[in-house]
């Protein structure tokens, strides 16, 4: 077996919030294999979105170990902290977080522009990815020129466009409707089964349902981790919808 | 990440708020404009002053009789008959770093010939003055020592002169009668325009010191030969006051003047009244391009608050170009050469409009105007360090954001 992908020991966060300690993460201990698809849930407050930063290397823990491919990355400066969110993690969003008045080509092309890729490049990787979402007739669309589930497709080429091995996707359907957050986890699921591993913040217990495993957080910590014995197909999900508006117009 | 992919995304951010850029520039148009404009002023000005020191010639000084005192009222410089003609050969005969020296007498009088009459000053000179005084012979021949040793009835005259005696054609061996008595015109001098002080240098006529003395101001030809003023030119290179002293010493000499006494002559060194001149024209431009500059600066304080007003506007985006592997000296590039680029682009029209400016007044107002490439590139060299520098402190504020809060941020 393969060392996991992600190994935490006793991660934990805490911020002073007006002269006062507040503790944000207790001490997560947890290994995420490689090839995994994880929900993570929680109330809000239960540390589950501060963990997720941790991950995505957005945030430094106040103690403990977080081991990335192998890295130990908890103690890295921030350049080299930069450097592992180029060229290892892809971020998803909730509010996608595409530059306005930019093109979808370029939006997608931003992570290359911060590790030497000349531009030729970056375009032809860009419109590579674009395609790979089903977008490619819309690579010179700004951003609020395309649909929600359209801007979420663009954001996860973006996530996609350095060839990470960790997708961090942080409340990626709070902004969308059921069909479009079903077509998007099925993207996800789809990336999923080639082998990218998927890490999925939600509260919402239909969306998690689309991961092979559940962790739940509270008061900092995880209380609860299972695995699903049977993850919905957001694809078949997808089509059943488009269906059902079909019937009903 | 590069410099063209910075200068992209740069022209991108200031495209997308056309108008706050543009008023951002027009602080730096405005003060690159002031500058080079009050530059070519400036030195419009100090150039016309230098070149009337060259047309009076440098490095002259100007020997003047002392003052009479009669029942104690002091009559001025020159109201005593003491210089004589024999200082001035002296002079140019004992000290070797006086180059020439040429004693001069001095008249007014009304000048017939060609078609007309004329009042105006001659000079009796000797072949010195031309040296010491930069005079240039434009046509026809200079005075020569015969001239003088013979009172020849020969003169130069000034283009003045000239025009308005003899018009367009050309005077050179015509005759004309200076206080009624006749001479040949020998040569023209060359033009030499207005004085400093506004006279006309050109309305003159030169001849023979000895032919000025003898036959048109009818001086006796006593043993005293007194002079108005003699002309001394300072060689090159040598130490103005150290000649002055010599000569001064020189003449206390042969006039036998005790120690204690008062000279009875008066040194004038012309230049040193033009270099006091011409330092004030330099401070005035000095002055004017300091005002221009606060202008400038200014203009840097509007782009810094620009800048600072675009990083929170844009905390968003920082955070998410953090977010995808920016590192912070990633966004402080990204940011610099946006405030540089805004102060290079205001530079570049500000040039033009402070060349287009500076031809308009050179052209309306008449002012002289002195165009060079140094101002130029200096406002250009100032104007990038202006977005460097101003632009830096919001640079560096948006490159220390942390990602995470960077992208929470509403």
């Amino acid at each position: 077996m393969t060392a996991p992908l992600i190994i935490t020991r006793e991660l934990r966060k805490s911020y002073a919030l007006g002269g006062l300690e507040v503790q944000a993460l207790r001490g997560v201990s947890l290994e995420i294999g490689s090839g995994e698809f994880v929900a993570v849930m929680g109330p809000s407050g239960s540390g589950k979105s501060t963990f997720m930063n941790l991950l995505g290397c957005l945030d430094t823990p106040s103690d403990g170990e977080y081991l990335l491919a192998g890295e130990r990355v908890s103690g890295l400066g921030s350049d080299a902290l930069a450097a592992i969110r180029n060229r290892r993690i892809g971020f998803v969003f909730q509010n996608f977080n595409l530059l306005a008045r930019t093109s979808a080509l370029e939006n997608i092309a931003l992570p290359l522009l911060y590790c030497g890729v000349f531009a030729a490049e970056r375009e032809r990787r860009a419109a590579a990815r674009l395609a790979e979402v089903g977008l490619a007739d819309r690579g010179h669309h700004h951003p609020a020129q395309l649909s929600g589930g359209q801007q979420q497709r663009v954001a996860i080429a973006r996530a996609l466009v350095n060839d990470p091995v960790l997708i961090l996707a942080d409340e990626p359907t709070g902004a969308l409707d059921t069909l479009t957050s079903c077509q998007v986890m099925a993207l996800l699921q789809q990336l999923n089964r080639r082998g990218m591993t998927v890490v999925l913040v939600t509260h919402e217990r239909d969306i998690a349902e689309f991961a092979q495993r559940v962790v739940t957080f509270r008061d900092g910590r995880v209380v609860e981790d299972h695995r699903v014995a049977a993850p919905r197909d957001a694809a078949a999900m997808a089509a059943q919808l488009r269906a059902e508006a079909g019937v009903q117009p | 990440m590069n410099l063209v992919a910075s200068m992209r995304i740069a022209l991108r951010a200031l495209r997308i708020n056309k108008l706050r850029s543009a008023l951002t520039m027009l602080g730096i148009i405005i003060g690159v404009a002031a500058v080079i404009t009050m530059i070519a002023v400036g030195s419009g000005a100090q150039e016309r002053i230098e070149s009337q020191i060259k047309a009076l010639g440098t490095n002259l000084i100007i020997l003047m009789p002392g003052s009479t005192t009669a029942g104690g009222v002091r009559m001025g410089a020159g109201s005593r008959n003491t210089l004589t003609e024999e200082d001035g050969y002296a002079i140019q005969r004992d000290i070797p770093a006086v180059q020439a020296s040429a004693p001069t007498l001095r008249g007014t009088g009304q000048v017939v010939g060609g078609s007309g009459n004329w009042s105006t000053v001659f000079q009796g000179v000797t072949p010195e003055f031309f040296e010491a005084r930069n005079w240039v012979v434009a046509q026809g021949r200079g005075l020569e020592p015969q001239d003088i040793a013979g009172s020849a009835k020969v003169a130069l005259i000034g283009d003045t002169v000239a025009r308005n005696l003899f018009g367009d054609s050309d005077p050179v061996g015509q005759s004309i009668r200076i206080r009624k008595v006749p001479f040949v015109v020998i040569g023209t001098l060359e033009k030499k325009g207005q004085s400093l002080m506004g006279q006309d240098q050109d309305d003159i006529i030169l001849m023979p010191i000895s032919t000025a003395r003898n036959r048109v101001l009818g001086q006796s030809s006593g043993r005293l030969r007194t002079v108005g003023s003699i002309s001394i030119k300072v060689r090159d290179g040598e130490d103005m006051k150290a000649a002055e002293e010599q000569i001064r010493e020189l003449l206390r000499q042969r006039h036998r003047l005790q120690p204690g006494q008062e000279d009875d002559f008066s040194l004038r060194n012309l230049s040193e009244v033009l270099a006091a001149r011409e330092e004030s024209s330099r401070i005035m431009g000095l002055l004017l391009a300091a005002v221009a500059s606060v202008s400038l600066l200014v203009g840097g304080i509007g782009i810094m608050n620009i800048m600072l007003v675009s990083v929170t506007e844009r905390t968003r985006e920082i955070g998410l170009r953090m977010a995808v592997g920016a590192r912070g000296r990633d966004i402080l590039t990204q940011f610099l050469v946006e405030a540089t680029t805004l102060a290079l682009i205001g530079g570049l029209l500000g040039i033009a409009l402070g060349l287009g400016g500076s031809l308009a007044i050179g052209h309306f107002a008449g002012w002289p105007i002195h165009l060079s490439a140094e101002p130029v590139l200096l406002a250009v060299g100032f104007a990038a360090a202006i977005g460097i520098f101003f632009g830096f402190y919001p640079a560096r504020k948006a490159s220390r954001l942390l990602p995470i809060e960077a992208l929470r941020y509403e």
